[in-house]
């Protein structure tokens, strides 16, 4: 049987900017700055800087352009429920607007086949001053239900939203949580093939999220096939039995749920790579600058975290704007509460490093880290002997996971230390 | 459990980029005709809810311009009415124009009126501006029944009433309506998709609405028109449908086939040009806004 969503090689290009709101002026004027011959101006009218670094992975082919979703492709049989999870602005929200028809793919396609429904926000098109009953029936319409089909279940709805006495009031007058309420209660009596729910379980008391989450339990259980988007791991745990993870606008998991939660939670939240843009907070006079830091293990990968007790590489691009004779490269790590802790200067433990005039790559490689764990903080800093070039305090976030370093396998408390060191104990009793 | 395999078989969305313009969901649109009703009602409602005069507000106004255009200018500048009585002349004009103007009003504002609405939900986008053609349907029959009462009046109690010579044109005054809804509704598509875009347009709108009415023979006849303009007046397709009701129900004014049927082409050219281009701005309104 054919698969029920097909997802071909979607992508989707935003273009960031005033572009959209533009005023008949600011078009006239970029149409003359561009017959006139002065094509770079276009983007500096309106005092708008560059907003996406053209070194971000997810850059556009044209300045200030970002791909939203990258070459998604992946396929549903029917009667799956398949939970989409990623970090914020990985391209959840923009891959169910594409499939629920709000905005083109820029390339691929999704063949759905089934009717869809979507709730992406609850309570659209309610109007304050009709009842809640009329509401009822406008929201439902919208959502794509015929009037025979709601006559059916109002009173379902209005059981499951539990307000049967306020259903005849204007809707201005309903709590917020019976407005949010009613309006899931609609949501939730969709019949379609195909539901895309995109968080919509972050409203609503303990109980009510409880009524949802079984709700769409029931949904799944006669065989509709279920694309939901969320950040409740447990509840993407618990209905789900397949994920798929999204990173940056790209597809980089699809697998058991269990298994995706748990790779999406390791990645948490540190940087792993960090790319230095117009918006860094950094000081220095600029004649080079960082532009990229990343942390690299033994084998050469990116990781975002390091063990206890092994070492770590630090790997630092930058780039030049003129030639600088003796550059001095600089590390150092501090606490969260801005204790400077360790600082690792190229000139000290290396010496001179060979001038250098475009740009390139620099790598501090450590062989320990005797810390124990916990999160930290790594400023960049570049100088040239006499004056500071760059200098970003905020660089890269260096996690510290516990091991069993010593051999009773406990691990050193924190409570009082900062470090670790290899030791043992001797002893001579009387 | 769903049985769709066959369902599933003839039921499929290709959802992909660069969709002909052409393309209206007729399929959705059919589908979607119960939120057509409510959203009239909704419209309706809210207008009305918690006022006192209620729908008396459809016929207020246009009695009042009615009055006022007797007084300046049928007593103050003394332009003709050809030889009707000024208060049955302005109405007729009126009755024909008001359903245009509320139409373009109430479409234009389709995209930036109702981003809230666009970005949540799918629904073909062209049921808005369809609801709204539907709803000042209300506001033209009690119009049309103010019309009537004064006109009644006017025919049977009064000298004047025997210059009043209605005839068998008056059967084709749905027609015309339908042409009215018409070139309102493509004129409001193109005013919307260029308002979605360009903000500032949208001032436009009204001004334009109101020049556009100096330019249809409503505060004036057709007959005191110079010979040589007339053609200019022929390209509003407004104004043969004007010329028309006032014959139809008055018995006076030109009644020109040609201006009509250069009329009726505008209507349909501007129909379809702008249902292209809402088309177009459906598709890439939601990332440009």
């Amino acid at each position: 049987m054919k698969p029920i969503i097909e997802v071909e090689n979607l992508s989707k290009l935003y273009r960031l900017g005033v572009i959209g709101t533009t005023t008949l002026r600011d078009s006239l004027e970029r149409w003359w700055y561009r017959i006139r011959g002065k094509e770079e101006l276009c983007w500096k009218i309106g005092t708008k800087r560059f907003m996406v670094n053209p070194h971000d992975p997810q850059a556009g082919p044209e300045p200030n352009t970002i791909w939203a979703l990258k070459d998604i492709s992946f396929s549903v049989q029917q009667g799956e429920i398949v939970g989409i999870i990623g970090k914020n602005g990985a391209g959840k929200s923009t891959l169910l607007k594409i499939l629920t028809r709000l905005t083109e793919p820029t390339s691929g396609r999704a063949i759905m086949r089934g009717r869809v429904s979507s709730m992406l926000a609850v309570g659209t098109g309610f109007h304050p001053e009709l009842t809640g009953r009329e509401n009822v029936y406008l929201n439902g319409t919208l959502l794509g239900m015929r009037k025979t089909e709601i006559d059916r279940k109002f009173d379902e709805i209005v059981a499951f939203a539990g307000i049967e006495k306020f259903i005849d009031t204007p809707v201005k007058r309903y709590s917020s949580g019976m407005y949010v309420r009613l309006a899931f209660a609609v949501a939730a009596h969709l019949e379609p093939e195909i539901l895309l729910v995109d968080e919509v379980l972050a409203v609503g008391d303990a109980a009510f999220q409880k009524k949802c989450l079984g709700k769409m339990g029931d949904v799944a259980r006669e065989g509709r096939t279920v694309l939901f988007v969320s950040h409740n791991m447990a509840a993407i745990q618990t209905l789900c039995n397949r994920t798929i993870l999204l990173h940056l606008g790209q597809l980089v998991h699809d697998g058991s749920s269990h298994q995706v939660v748990q790779k999406y939670l390791q990645n948490g939240t540190q940087r792993a790579e960090v790319f230095f843009g117009p918006d860094t907070v950094r000081s220095g006079n600029g004649a080079a600058r960082y532009t990229c830091a990343r942390l690299l293990d033994r084998n050469g990968q990116v990781v975002s975290s390091v063990p206890m007790g092994h070492g770590v590489t630090v790997e630092l691009e930058f780039e030049c704007k003129a030639k600088i004779t003796s550059p001095h490269f600089g590390v150092r790590l501090h606490t969260p509460l801005n204790q400077d802790l360790i600082w690792w200067r190229s000139d000290e433990m290396h010496g001179e490093m060979p001038s250098v005039s475009k740009g390139g790559v620099i790598r501090l490689h450590i062989e320990r880290l005797n810390l124990l764990p916990g999160l930290y903080y790594l400023a960049l800093g570049f100088s040239d002997g006499y004056q500071r070039l760059d200098l970003i305090e905020d660089g890269l976030e260096l996690e510290i996971t516990p091991q069993p370093v010593y051999a009773t396998g406990k691990l050193p408390s924190s409570k009082r230390a900062v470090m670790f060191t290899p030791c043992s104990w001797t002893h001579e009793y009387k | 459990m769903l049985n769709k395999s066959t369902e599933q078989d003839s039921f499929e969305i290709i959802i992909q980029p660069n969709r002909s313009w052409f393309y209206i969901d007729w399929r959705g649109l059919l589908h979607y005709r119960d939120l057509l009703f409510f959203l009239v009602r909704r419209d309706f409602i809210s207008q009305y809810k918690q006022t006192i005069l209620g729908p008396a507000w459809f016929i207020i106004p246009p009695l009042i311009t009615s009055l006022v255009f007797t007084v300046i200018f049928g007593k103050v500048a003394k332009i003709s009415t050809d030889g009707l009585p000024p208060m049955l002349f302005y109405l007729c004009g009126l009755l024909a124009w008001r359903y245009f103007a509320s139409c373009l009003g109430g479409t234009s504002g389709t995209f930036f009126g109702n981003a809230n609405l666009f970005e949540k939900v799918y629904f073909p986008r062209l049921i808005l501006p369809l609801s709204r053609i539907i709803f000042n349907l209300f506001a033209f029959t009690l119009q049309l029944a103010t019309f009537l009462g004064f006109y009644f009046y006017y025919k049977y109690f009064t000298q004047v009433g025997l210059s009043i010579k209605p005839n068998l044109f008056i059967a084709v005054l749905p027609l015309l309506l339908l042409q009215t809804a018409a070139i309102s509704l493509g004129v409001g598509l193109w005013l919307s998709a260029l308002t979605a875009k360009y903000r500032d347009l949208r001032f436009l709108v009204g001004f334009l609405t109101q020049l556009w009415m100096y330019a249809t023979p409503i505060v004036y006849p057709m007959s005191i028109v110079p010979e040589k303009w007339r053609p200019a007046l022929a390209i509003n397709p407004m104004a043969p449908i004007v010329e028309l009701y006032r014959y139809a129900f008055l018995g006076t004014g030109f009644l020109n086939l040609n201006c009509l049927l250069i009329s009726a082409v505008i209507t349909i050219f501007v129909l379809l040009t702008g249902i292209l281009i809402f088309n177009r701005t459906e598709r890439t309104f939601l990332d440009t806004v």
